[in-house]
C-alpha cells in the first residue's frame, strides 16, 4: 500500500498499510518509541483502504481490513484514521491470535505480579488501568491480556490507551505530563482520545507478570466489594475471551487455571477515588 | 416403555477440573466446555463403566453417593440436561 508501518506491541508484530498519509503519520508519532516486530516480520497486517478507489479523495472513507476481516465492519471517516486502524490492529488480534488466550481486559502490574481488569465496555477498564499506571503501576495493557497457556504467565500488549468520554477529562487532568493523541470527537463510540503508555510501560512490555488478583469492576454504584465464585468467573472470562474456543484445550488448560489460582472481586464504585481505594485495599491483602 | 440404556462419553475424552463445588469439563471431541454440578460428575461416571437403565443408575447413585433426592423423574431430567449436552446418549 502507499503508506506503511511497521511496529510491535509486546510480542505481536504489526504492519500497517494505508491508503492515506495521515493515519500513518498518527501511528508514527504516538508509537515512536515502539520498536519493530521480531525479525522485520509481522504477525498481522492491517489495512485502512477507501471503499471506492475516487473516495480516497472525496469524502474520503476508511475501510478496515487486514490478515482478518469482519465482513460487517462499517467505514469510518478519515478524520477518525486512527480509531480505524486501532481496531483493525485490535481485530487482527481478536480474530487472529492462536498462542496466547486473549482476555478483553486491562492488566497493571506492581512488583512483578499483574492486577487484571476485565467488564463490559464502559466498566471502567482502560480509565482504571491509566489511573493505576499514574500512582506507580506498570500499564501492560488496556485491551487484552494474553495468557500463555503453558507458563499461565500474562503477556503485556500495551497499545495506546483508548479513553472514552468522562474519562478523557478525568486522565488528562490525573495525568499532566501524559502525551495524548488528537481527540476523535464524535466516533461511533462517543469522544475518544489516545493516551501513550509511559516509557516505563513500552520499555518493560517483553516482561511477563504472574496473575494475582482478577477484579470485574463495575463504575456507577456505591462502593462494595463481593467476592466471585469460580463458575461465575469461568463464564465471565469465556464471554471476555475472544479465543477460548478457537485455542481448544489449551484455553481450557490457561482459563482454569486462572479461575482455580487466582483470586476473583468486583467492585462497585462511584468514582475513580474510591476504585483506586478499593484496588489498594485487595491488593494489600494478597 | 421399551428399556433403553443411558451411554456416556468415556472419561478419557473429557479434561476434568475442579472449582469450588463445579467441575469444569471440556470435551476433547467436540471442543465444548461444560459447567457440571452434582450429580452429573458422578452420573457420567458410573455410566462410563457400563450403560444402564434410569432406575439401575438411580440405584448405583444412592450406594455409591450421599443423594439427597432419589427420584427417579429428577434423575431423569439430569440425563436429559446432559443428553443436550452430547456428553450421554440412549441406546
Amino acid at each position: 500500500m502507499k503508506h506503511t508501518h511497521q511496529l510491535r506491541i509486546g510480542p505481536v508484530g504489526f504492519r500497517i498499510g494505508s491508503d492515506w498519509a495521515a493515519p500513518i503519520a498518527q501511528l508514527k508519532t504516538l508509537y515512536r518509541d515502539y520498536p519493530s516486530p521480531h525479525g522485520d516480520i509481522a504477525d498481522f497486517n492491517v489495512r485502512l483502504f477507501a471503499t471506492r478507489p475516487w473516495r480516497r479523495l472525496v469524502r474520503p472513507s476508511v475501510m478496515i481490513g487486514g490478515d482478518y476481516i469482519l465482513p460487517e465492519a462499517a467505514p469510518l471517516p478519515l478524520a477518525q484514521g486512527l480509531l480505524a486502524a486501532e481496531m483493525a490492529m485490535n481485530l487482527q488480534m481478536a480474530l487472529g491470535q492462536r498462542r496466547y488466550l486473549l482476555i478483553h481486559a486491562s492488566v497493571v502490574e506492581r512488583d512483578g505480579r499483574a492486577l487484571i481488569m476485565t467488564g463490559e465496555s464502559g466498566a471502567g477498564k482502560s480509565t482504571l488501568a491509566a489511573m493505576l499506571a499514574a500512582r506507580g503501576w506498570r500499564l501492560m495493557g488496556d485491551e487484552f491480556a494474553l495468557v500463555d497457556p503453558t507458563t499461565g504467565l500474562i503477556h503485556a500488549f500495551p497499545r495506546l490507551v483508548s479513553l472514552k468520554n468522562k474519562a478523557i477529562h478525568v486522565v488528562s487532568a490525573a495525568m499532566p505530563k501524559g502525551r495524548f493523541g488528537p481527540l476523535l470527537a464524535a466516533t461511533p463510540k462517543g469522544d475518544i482520545q489516545h493516551l501513550v503508555p509511559d516509557a516505563r510501560a513500552i520499555a518493560a512490555m517483553d516482561q511477563p507478570a504472574m496473575p494475582a488478583l482478577l477484579l470485574f469492576p463495575n463504575f456507577g454504584f456505591a462502593p462494595a466489594i463481593r467476592d466471585v465464585g469460580a463458575g461465575e468467573v469461568f463464564v465471565r472470562l469465556t464471554q471476555a475471551s475472544t479465543n477460548y474456543v478457537a485455542m481448544g484445550e489449551r484455553g481450557f488448560t490457561a482459563l482454569t487455571r486462572l479461575v482455580r489460582e487466582i483470586p476473583a472481586k468486583a467492585i462497585d464504585y462511584p468514582d475513580t477515588g474510591a476504585a483506586m481505594t478499593a484496588v489498594e485495599q485487595l491488593w494489600t491483602g494478597l | 416403555m421399551p428399556e433403553v440404556a443411558y451411554h456416556a462419553v468415556a472419561l478419557d475424552t473429557l479434561r476434568l477440573v475442579a472449582a469450588d463445588d463445579l467441575i469444569f469439563a471440556y470435551h476433547r471431541a467436540s471442543g465444548i466446555t461444560h459447567l457440571l454440578a452434582p450429580p452429573a460428575p458422578e452420573i457420567l461416571n458410573i455410566l462410563a463403566e457400563a450403560p444402564m437403565r434410569a432406575d439401575e443408575l438411580l440405584v448405583q447413585l444412592a450406594a455409591l453417593y450421599d443423594l439427597a433426592d432419589g427420584d427417579l423423574a429428577m434423575l431423569v431430567a439430569r440425563l436429559d440436561e446432559l443428553i443436550a449436552a452430547g456428553l450421554v446418549w440412549r441406546a
